[in-house]
């Protein structure tokens, strides 16, 4: 009886508090208010409030797009004054960089290590400018009838721009039913988005990687929100807009902490059971580990090399394809390397970026020249690591005047320098520059450089998370790259390991051979005592 | 020869606080090296999951302990003394081998030997401390979290994780030589046995003294 009071008292005095402790310290189920508020709202589209068919001014057969835009902007009063302040229309923003002052950069005026740049090839660019007629430097950005409001508010998926056609749409018999569009315009759809984003770099998933046309038909294995399994969620459902300016930045071309869109917006700060995994969010993006690979269905670029362009086979450009149908070499463009299930790099970072312009000096001694830089470091408390897709590439870039340089690609007729016409390297640099207006010695050579992109889409399922010794792993860890910081795991002190070890081993041999004598002395003794 | 009468020297709750203690150190440090990357094998999450959770059953019992030993004096079982120092390390390095007896003798109010004071000392005020301490900040080196209020935070947990892992070390070394040593009482055994049952053989003169109250008032009780 007594045997056993104690080892109860003892369960009651140590054990139970351990366990109600325990319990205790356990975080409280997450907030999922927020979330749940959102599923439920979400199988409810917005329905417009007006039946578009029935108004008079859209009764017309528009023979000039702008027509069709004063007809939306002659009720819909101002919305034109917010597009002509949107980065949609203006492609560029306002951005204070340190170093640099006020800047207006944007696609505008960037250059990148896609097609380099759209000056000089706005004819073809412009497919994708929510504008029509912007062909040259002579744009009014301040004409509100410029503006194009169907390619995003379309919602028959029948209106198209012209390839090559200066965002104006493809008009006359081979165009679309303008009043089918215009009698049932509404919010943008995933597609509308989609026609730019995912497309951009000159086709489906070249450029980002994690944004492109299997995401309309996916399931929740490619795009947890997006999943037509699933939540079936549109672009605009997160990319929300205040008066035409939408939530979300792209680093390739935006430079601020601003604007941006956050999972935390609709999933909290804290939205794990385990706090552990919460306090990662201090320092971890929740795209890091929700993200574990992008381009899931299609491959998309990840090198480009242009030194390479102009080849010809018996006097004409020439295509390769891999086995994939993707192309690996095209005369107008030059070498390829695709890649799918593309593990991401990651970065610190902490919201700003600043870019190489055109006018930068390039530095040859670096191994590569970095068009984007994301800011950000560990000991930046606004600092979060985040999965990026790196794109590299070898561009030109004048030898004399060590800058880069923007190439004509593009235009409608032979004879003028465009390279994808003429295949001419010389020609194309030189009326590039020339429309840029900037200075060119005619010398030039390739140069490598980097893109930073980075992955915020094709989130996948929880149970294909990034584990946790894919990143707490002694070598080729996920983020083996970013070495400014102590993660358990990955990092030891090498000294504290090797004298603790070795401590260890001396004591285990101390005490083995202190056994060893003893069993010795113990043995002779034995044996002196029995003669 | 020396007579030897059996005195239950370690008390219960002191059995209890011992075996946890080892119970949870053992578990601590195989989980803290798999967290090391030393080797694989619950996997690093419920490594991890494992060793914060012992670590708050350590703490918790350690709370406990303390309480135990100022309420009942034990403490001062604990108090460093030189008196015999050299002779304790003299038989270890020598005596032992020539089957000397124990220098110290052991008794119910002064059951360690010099040696053990010094070391058990160390690891109460020092190297226990450190790792709990350390352990403690490695948990909320950033706290509390989100929303940007912190009460603390650290900017590095380099020097935390290298002071807890050299102190796990130590805490591993301290361990095996322990257990090693558990083989020198006054046979193999004893000393296990002593720890398990509370009751060990003291020899006869000693055992006397033993039926004296340890510290006035306190431990005469606890004889039955
Ligand atoms: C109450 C005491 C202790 C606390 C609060 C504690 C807490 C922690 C924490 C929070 C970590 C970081 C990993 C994680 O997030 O779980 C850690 C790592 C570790 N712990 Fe403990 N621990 C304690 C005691 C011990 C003991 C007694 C040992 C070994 C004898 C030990 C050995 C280790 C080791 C080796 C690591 C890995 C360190 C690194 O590689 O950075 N810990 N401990």
């Amino acid at each position: 009886m007594n045997k056993f009071t104690k080892p109860i008292t003892f369960f009651l005095a140590i054990v139970a508090p351990l366990l109600i402790v325990t319990l205790v310290l356990r975080q409280p189920a997450p907030d999922n208010s927020l979330l749940d508020r959102v599923r439920a709202e979400h199988p409810e589209r917005h329905k417009s409030a007006v039946d578009h068919s029935k108004f008079e001014v859209l009764q017309k057969d528009f023979t000039n797009p702008h027509e069709i835009t004063a007809a939306c902007l002659s009720c819909h009063t101002g919305r034109g004054e917010e597009l002509m302040h949107s980065a949609h229309f203006n492609w560029e923003r306002e951005a204070f960089i340190p170093g640099r002052g006020v800047t207006y950069l944007g696609k505008k005026n960037l250059i990148n290590n896609f097609c380099t740049g759209v000056q000089s090839n706005e004819g073809s660019c412009m497919k994708c400018h929510a504008g029509y007629g912007w062909s040259d430097t002579t744009f009014d950005f301040k004409n509100p009838y410029n503006i194009d409001c169907l390619v995003c508010h379309d919602n028959t998926g029948t209106y198209k721009k012209a390839s090559g056609g200066s965002g104006y749409p493809v008009m006359g018999h081979n165009g679309p039913d303008f009043k089918a569009i215009t009698a049932s315009v509404g919010f943008p759809k995933s597609e509308n988005c989609g026609t730019c984003h995912f497309e951009g770099g000159g086709g489906n998933n070249v450029k980002h990687g994690d944004l492109e046309l299997a995401l309309l038909t996916a399931g929740r294995d490619v795009d947890v929100h997006m999943g037509v399994d699933g939540m079936n969620m549109e672009c605009v459902d997160c990319h929300t807009a205040d008066n035409h300016v939408m939530k979300g930045r792209y680093y390739g071309v935006s430079s601020t902490n601003t604007q941006r869109l956050h999972c935390e917006d609709c999933h909290t700060s804290v939205p794990h059971t385990e706090s552990i995994l919460n306090e990662h969010s201090i320092k971890v993006a929740c795209q890091t580990c929700h993200i574990p690979v992008y381009a899931k269905v299609n491959a998309t670029k990840m090198y480009w090399d242009w030194s390479t362009a102009t080849r010809k086979k018996d006097g004409k450009g020439y295509e390769t394809l891999d086995k994939d149908g993707n192309v690996v070499y095209t005369s107008i463009k030059g070498d390829f390397v695709w890649e799918k299930f593309v593990k991401p790099e990651y970065l610190w970072f902490n919201g700003t970026a600043d870019h190489h312009l055109i006018t930068d000096k390039v530095d040859t001694t670096l191994t590569f020249i970095r068009l984007n830089t994301m800011n950000g470091e560990y000991s930046d408390r606004n600092s979060k690591i985040v999965p990026v897709k790196v794109h590299r590439g070898k561009q030109p870039y004048d030898t004399h005047n060590l800058t880069l340089i923007q190439a004509k690609l593009w235009d409608s007729e032979p004879g003028k320098g465009a390279l994808w016409v003429d295949l001419d390297w010389e020609k194309s640099l030189e009326e590039g520059m020339k429309y840029v207006n900037l200075p060119y010695s005619g010398h030039y050579d390739f140069i490598d450089t980097r893109m930073y992109l980075p992955v915020n889409h094709m989130v996948s399922p929880k149970t294909e998370v990034v584990t946790c010794r894919e990143c707490h792993t002694r070598t080729n860890g996920r983020l083996a790259g970013l070495t400014d910081f102590y993660m358990p795991g990955r990092d030891r002190n090498r000294f504290v390991d090797i004298a603790g070890q070795l401590m260890l081993l001396l004591s285990f041999l101390g005490a083995a051979s202190h056994a060893a004598l003893r069993y010795h002395a113990a043995r002779k003794r034995n044996t002196t005592a029995n003669h | 020869m020396t007579k030897y009468k059996k005195a239950y020297v370690y008390k219960g709750f002191e059995r209890f606080w011992h075996w946890n203690q080892a119970l949870l150190i053992f578990i601590l440090a195989f989980t803290g090296f798999e967290i090391h990357s030393s080797y694989t094998f619950l996997g690093f999450a419920n490594a991890v999951k494992v060793h914060n959770l012992a670590a708050w059953g350590l703490i918790i019992l350690i709370v406990f302990a303390i309480f135990w030993h100022f309420t009942t004096g034990e403490w001062k079982q604990y108090i460093p003394t030189t008196k015999n120092l050299k002779a304790q390390a003299e038989f270890y390095l020598f005596g032992i081998f020539r089957n000397a007896p124990h220098p110290t003798k052991k008794t119910v109010i002064s059951k360690l030997n010099p040696l053990q004071r010094l070391v058990y000392l160390g690891l109460k005020i020092l190297f226990i401390p450190v790792m709990v301490v350390s352990g403690l900040l490695y948990m909320f080196y950033r706290y509390p979290q989100g929303n940007n209020i912190e009460i603390i935070n650290i900017g590095n947990l380099e020097v935390i994780a290298i002071v807890h892992t050299a102190g796990a070390f130590i805490l591993l070394s301290f361990v095996l030589v322990h257990l090693y040593l558990i083989t020198t009482g006054h046979t193999l055994t004893s000393n296990l046995k002593a720890m398990i049952t509370g009751w060990e053989e003291l020899e006869e003169e000693v055992a006397e003294e033993e039926k004296k109250p340890a510290f006035p008032g306190k431990g005469e009780k606890e004889q039955g």
